[in-house]
């Protein structure tokens, strides 16, 4: 079995693993990290996103293998502990979820955006979250947390 | 969905590579593995050994020279995109290669991976026959270079022998006048081309002077040239006028795919429609 050694939120793990386990059920079933989600499970649905050497991609469809020596992010380290991301600020102010399950993939994929393009405009945002899906909220609010977290919104006073 | 058991070894280099291909010959070569690992979780492909190339440096490159732009087969889709020496050469790659999947595909899928697997509805192949391109691959009895026509031989299948591997993708430079151009019909959800066109054209003083238009998605057996429509618009002015008579015979003859998403009708219709958009755009109407 591959031996595997990754850094996971700050934190280096090395494990022995299968290699047929694909990364997104060894971030949740070895490492307890459930806020990847496991969605369609085809690559399709963003929900499982993660940063891999700081670019985004799709945990459903990668080997644990194949991230040996590599740096992961995934929501939970997104921000330090008990702090929330400019992004989770915004999805939450801009009401960017009902269920909640796209979210985790929807604000690491919107990350890897605004870590190259700081001020996307609306189009660039829509764009960016074409391997996204999301069944509830018609994506409107989704943009607008982004817009928001990129400093683009004016928001009402309370 | 979990792929049978399978053991995985990071390759080193493409000869380390090679010579895990050959002691094992029920291996595949993984590469960004975005064709390939969804196919082993269906179980459609239950392969023994899997032989990661993705990380080898001598397969990620895009180096501009004087005749050609090599691209190491590891490149990602990303990779090519972004990259200014194809950006100002070749904008049939740019369109391409920004309407594969999305941004977290981009980020992993490999070109060589792409061409290697040959989906018939894959971008990468219709634009390599556009452009001319020439597929170098290299197995335990040396180098071997391949004209894209020559490499992709239908359904899935290309001119790889077995233990071959791809290793760069060479695509000419321009000639003054050239221009190309992609544009595709896509299944939303896969992103998949129903339809897609690459066209390179060169145009001198007003009329075109070469041309070759190639199509994926259209036909089962893979990416394909067009050699009637090429033909019909050489040495003539480039007008609509001209891309229409063309256009007119695209897919003709061609055995047409046809599945949920489209017929042979309507697929042959958007053959005409998208070359059409695709000479229009190269040629700059």
């Amino acid at each position: 079995m591959p031996k595997i050694s990754v850094t996971v939120n700050g934190t280096s793990y090395s494990h022995e693993v299968e290699g047929r386990l694909l990364l997104v059920h060894y971030l949740r079933d070895v490492l307890g990290l459930t806020g990847t989600h496991v969605g369609c499970d085809t690559s399709s649905c963003g929900a499982c996103t993660i940063h891999l050497d700081g670019k985004s991609v799709k945990s459903c469809s990668l080997l644990a293998a194949q991230a040996d020596g590599s740096s992961i992010t995934t929501i939970e380290g997104l921000a330090p502990e008990g702090e929330l991301h400019p992004l989770q600020v915004g999805f939450k102010e801009e009401h960017g979820l009902q269920c909640g399950f796209c979210t985790p993939g929807m604000i690491m994929c919107a990350a890897d955006l605004l870590e190259h393009n700081s001020t996307p405009s609306e189009q660039e945002i829509r764009e960016a979250l074409e391997g996204n899906i999301c069944r509830c909220t018609g994506y409107h609010n989704i943009v607008r947390a982004i817009q928001s977290a990129s400093g683009q919104l004016e928001t009402a006073a309370p | 969905m979990i792929p049978q058991a399978v053991d995985y070894k990071r390759a080193g280099s493409v000869s380390e590579a090679i010579s895990l291909l050959a002691e094992n010959p029920d291996a595949k070569i993984l590469a960004g593995g975005h064709s390939l690992i969804p196919a082993m979780k269906l179980r459609l492909n239950s392969p023994s050994l899997l032989i990661d190339i993705a990380r080898i440096a001598e397969l990620r490159f895009i180096t501009a020279g004087d005749g050609a732009v090599a691209i190491g087969a590891a490149s990602t889709h990303n990779d090519i995109i972004s990259n200014a020496d194809i950006q100002s050469r070749f904008l049939a790659m740019v369109e391409a290669g920004e309407l594969i999947g999305d941004t977290q595909v981009r980020n992993m899928g490999t070109l060589g991976g792409s061409i290697a697997h040959a989906d018939p509805s894959a971008d990468w192949p219709g634009v390599l026959l556009a452009l001319n391109a020439t597929v170098k691959v290299e197995g335990a009895g040396g180098t071997r270079e391949i004209a894209a026509a020559d490499f992709f031989t239908g359904f899935f299948s290309t001119a790889l022998e077995e233990g071959e591997i791809v290793t760069e993708i060479h695509i000419p430079n321009p000639v003054a006048g050239a221009n190309s151009s992609y544009q595709k019909f896509l299944q939303p959800a896969s992103r998949f081309a129903i339809v897609g066109c690459a066209v390179a054209v060169v145009i001198t003083d007003g009329v075109i002077s070469e041309a070759k238009v190639a199509f994926n998605g259209v036909s089962g057996e893979g990416a394909f040239l067009d050699e009637a429509v090429s033909t019909a618009l050489l040495g003539k002015a480039a007008t609509l006028e001209t891309i229409e008579a063309a256009v007119a015979g695209a897919a003709e003859g061609i055995d047409i795919n046809e599945d949920h998403y489209a017929s042979k009708v309507y697929r042959k219709h958007l053959a005409k429609v998208y070359a059409k958009r695709a000479l229009v755009a190269a040629c700059e109407l």
